[in-house]
């Protein structure tokens, strides 16, 4: 295999300071997210965080996943945000202003939290020299914290592509198969979600003169035992046959 | 002077946040739903992290998984925001307290 970057910095300072300035970016963008009024420039934010996400993947040694990442997030998904942003009007200013009283305070307070003890809970053993990937004491297994055992020997014996799609079409093909179907029932529901909603009055077909107002009384007279002159006579004798299909169906 | 694979888990940890406060905070459905999306690629993050760590790329497998599902996601949910819009003029999430239309 040919190396690639991720490969090439294994345990090196580059990884270090890629580290520190995509992780910058992340999380400023992210921050961005959050505290931009515009929602487009939110959504432009949102696209450099992929970007950047994208870029930890590469140095994390999946390269597979940091090209899916572009594609489908930074390429398809961010554009679909920005499609909708588009379709229903970016004028508005999205108001910051809290309705309940100390909800910013007691969100931060709350994600300051969670931070807290989501970094406690999966970062804790992982911040020993033992832990850095590729590097002696992860190999040796001496130093302080989990050893990191590092994909490097894995990517380099079939590949990350090779090796990501033996396991997708073996071990997780039945999944992969759900997945395909998941996708087609989301593309059915946003096709039915997004279909404009018909007033059943406008669906009278072309050259029948009845009116949407008098529905009712056309579909009255169609039934078997409705006579023409319980509704208002005259006017539905002439109707019966003009009569809208979903009328039938709405008695 | 490298980067034990904790910081990945840190960052991550620190983007998950983020996207929840911005949950909270947020009142506009469309940016909510953003934040919902960068919650995601955190968790997504953590995985492949966790990947590299045990040396087995059975976490890359599940990232991959959960890039399709977010896709389905994000459609269904955009529609359902477009038709929200089309019922209440707005995207306001206060402004939608009852289930009927």
């Amino acid at each position: 295999m040919t190396p690639v970057l991720a490969q090439a910095t294994e345990g090196g300072a580059a990884e270090l300071w890629t580290f520190i300035i995509v992780g910058a970016v992340a999380l400023g963008s992210a921050f961005g997210l959050i505290l931009m009024r515009n929602a487009v420039h939110a959504a432009l934010m949102l696209v450099l965080n992929f970007l950047a996400i994208a870029v930890l993947y590469a140095v994390l040694q999946a390269q597979f996943l940091a090209v899916i990442q572009l594609i489908v997030y930074a390429g398809a998904i961010v554009v679909l945000f920005l499609f909708v942003l588009m379709l229903l009007g970016v004028s508005r200013e999205d108001s910051l202003t809290a309705r309940v009283p100390g909800q910013k305070t007691m969100a931060s307070v709350l994600g300051v939290l969670l931070f807290v003890s989501l970094a406690a809970a999966t970062a804790g053993p992982f911040l020993g020299d033992a832990s850095v990937c590729g590097s002696e004491e992860a190999l040796t297994g001496t130093g302080d914290g989990v050893p990191c055992l590092g994909l490097a020997a894995v990517n380099a014996a079939e590949g990350n592509l090779r090796g990501l799609g033996f396991l997708l079409f073996t071990d997780y093909v039945w999944a992969f198969e759900v997945t395909a179907v998941l996708l087609v029932i989301a593309a059915i529901g946003a096709i039915v979600l997004g279909r404009r909603q018909e007033d059943p009055s406008e669906l009278v077909e072309p050259g029948s003169t009845v009116l949407p107002a008098r529905r009712g009384s056309g579909s009255a007279a169609t039934e078997p035992g409705a006579g023409p002159t319980d509704a208002d006579e005259g006017a539905a004798t002439e109707t019966s046959e003009a009569t809208p299909p979903e009328g039938e169906e709405r008695t | 002077m490298s980067v034990p694979a904790g910081y990945y888990l840190i960052l991550a940890a620190a983007l998950f946040s983020i996207g929840a406060v911005g949950v909270l905070i947020r009142r506009s459905v469309i940016v909510m739903f953003m934040c919902v999306e960068l919650m995601l690629n955190s968790v997504n993050l953590t995985l492949v992290t966790f990947a590299r760590i045990n040396a087995s790329l059975d976490g890359q497998v599940l990232a991959f998984f959960v890039i399709v599902v977010a896709a389905a996601e994000v459609t269904v949910g955009l529609a359902l925001i477009v038709n929200l819009f089309r019922l209440r003029a707005s995207t306001d999430a206060d402004q939608v307290g009852a289930l009927r239309a």
